[in-house]
């Protein structure tokens, strides 16, 4: 169970996130939605410390998250990474067993073994000596999706997986969360896709600065929550597209 | 041919040259390949122009240099990460703010403390001037980094791939930053006798670049950097013995040459040699697509 109370997060002196409070329980898998700036990374982030909170408590199995990282995958978000790092994608998804590892070893056949596994699981064991920048972004978000595999956590992050990816690393992706929400893993991501992918999620945080709604997303996705979130001018509009795309 | 190349070293001052120029040349491209691989390459410079006050007070104390060559690099370095933090200051900004001032300080200061500080070696570096203690400093601080970066390579990839990441897997990236800054000054601090500090940038940056050109990961391109740097340094020696030369500008200037050979001639990524797929006409007309307009 993850417990989440009166998080809050004043960066600067800007105000980044209200205190916010929910729980996820294993296997459920949510989506963080909310107009650009609402604080949906911003959110993920502080979950795991890596923005200072000005506020509040994270607990994962009644301990603090901060202290059991090695339990979290974090995916951050493509435009935080160098494409043209010369790094192959074999060892993009070895750094999964960087903390597993300890300092000074070096990774032995175990964690080839699991390496291996998670790069067939998304397809992409054939490509495992290109140069990262040599993919396309779908490919590129299948390779942190098994990055995020081979670290064999309980917790998984993304943030913004569906952004700059083709139809089918969207397909896998959303097998993987199918496979690990079965798994009893919990699952946090934050996207602004409105599309089908929508209907996968259990559950539906709408941000805007604070928590508008939590629920399943028929609940959250009423013109009323959209309004507050997005705004009169949109709010109404994005309605009457999600009931021709969504709700049918 | 031989005599050519054997010649030279009959004389001590370049044997000593060529034993500090192959350190250097090797320990450079090493650290700079972390430099280019988080674009922050110029730091290197910054840096460098940062050890100026600290060289000047330790002559004036009559310390050994490392300590205030050290501390003052450090300073620096922290400066800028501290100006970053608290204010929305930009990196670029802080930098060219920082090192001025540093050099600035460091200038005055050799004035009103009255060093003997030679500041034309200090700047263009004296490698024929070497001692034997220089190249034991330099070979202890080569040797010291070469293995941190041996032990450490696992983390510091992920940790200059995608920090927030490693931030997230819960390794300390304070500590690492920290200590690669103070990687950086030492490695300054033990080119400085061979390049100066103007042009140490140039050895930092040069041969890990060409080695960027040549490769496709972090640690082959350190070390394919770290023969090219060796080979440049040698070059550069023999060559300003020969065509008397100034040593530190005659050893970057081989450097950026390799550089622009790998940049034409690299086989995945050379002007000249990359695109096999493509006409040779359209290939020659991509040459010009940057004169297009973009409207």
């Amino acid at each position: 169970m993850l417990e989440v109370q009166q998080l809050a997060v004043n960066y600067r002196g800007v105000r980044g996130l209200d205190p916010v409070s929910f729980q996820v329980s294993p296997g459920q898998l949510v989506g963080i939605i909310g107009p650009n700036g609402a604080g949906k990374s911003t959110l993920l982030k502080a979950l795991l410390g890596l923005v200072p909170a000005s506020g509040g408590v994270v607990h994962y199995c009644t301990c603090p998250l901060h202290q059991q990282l090695e339990r979290v995958a974090y995916i951050p978000q493509r435009s935080q990474i160098d494409w043209d790092y010369p790094i192959t994608v074999w060892n993009v998804v070895m750094m999964a067993r960087t903390r597993q590892l300890g300092w000074f070893r070096s990774p032995g056949r175990a964690a080839k073994e699991i390496v291996k596994a998670a790069l067939a699981r998304v397809e992409m064991i054939d490509l495992r000596d290109r140069r990262i920048g040599e993919l396309s972004g779908g490919q590129q978000q299948r390779v942190f999706l098994a990055r995020a595999l081979a670290q064999q956590a309980d917790l998984f992050l993304f943030d913004e997986p569906f952004t700059g990816v083709d139809k089918k690393a969207e397909a896998i992706m959303l097998e993987v969360f199918e496979e690990l929400r079965s798994q009893g893993k919990i699952l946090l991501l934050s996207t602004h896709e409105w599309g089908q992918s929508l209907n996968q999620l259990d559950r539906l945080l709408l941000l805007n600065q604070c928590l508008i709604a939590d629920g399943s997303p028929q609940q959250v996705m009423t013109p009323e929550n959209l309004r507050q979130a997005y705004g009169t001018h949109l709010g109404k509009p994005l309605h009457q597209d999600l009931e021709t795309s969504f709700f049918c | 041919m031989l005599n050519l190349l054997l010649e030279p070293l009959g004389y001590e001052f370049m044997r000593n040259a060529i034993a500090i120029g192959v350190l250097v040349g090797i320990l450079c491209p090493v650290v700079g390949s972390y430099l280019i691989v988080q674009r922050m390459a110029l730091l290197g410079d910054v840096i460098a122009h940062c050890v100026l006050p600290g060289l000047s007070i330790s002559f004036f104390l009559g310390i050994d240099i490392l300590i205030g060559a050290f501390g003052s690099g450090i300073l620096g370095a922290l400066l800028i990460a501290w100006i970053r933090s608290q204010t929305r200051v930009k990196v670029d900004a802080a930098m060219a703010l920082t090192f001025s001032t540093f050099f600035a300080l460091g200038v005055t200061l050799i004035t009103v403390l009255k060093n003997k500080l030679d500041l034309d070696s200090f700047l263009f570096g004296d490698i024929l001037g070497v001692t034997p203690h220089d190249i034991q400093r330099t070979f202890v601080i080569a040797a010291l980094i070469l293995l941190v970066v041996k032990l450490f390579y696992k983390e510091l990839l992920f940790y200059t791939f995608d920090k927030t990441g490693a931030q997230a897997i819960g390794l300390p990236i304070n500590t690492l930053y920290f200590g690669f800054m103070a990687a950086i000054t030492l490695t300054i601090i033990a080119s400085m006798q061979a390049v100066g500090v103007i042009l140490v940038i140039s050895l930092l940056v040069g041969p890990a670049l060409t080695a960027y050109l040549l490769t496709k990961e972090l640690h082959q391109m350190m070390i394919v950097g770290a023969i090219l740097g060796a080979i440049a340094s040698i070059a550069g020696v023999y060559l300003s013995y020969y065509q008397n030369l100034p040593s530190g500008p005659a050893i970057v200037l081989v450097s950026s040459s390799l550089f622009l050979l790998a940049l034409l001639f690299s086989p995945s990524q050379g002007i000249l040699t990359r695109s096999p797929q493509l006409e040779p006409a359209t290939r020659f007309m991509n040459r010009f697509k940057f004169l297009k307009r973009h409207d």
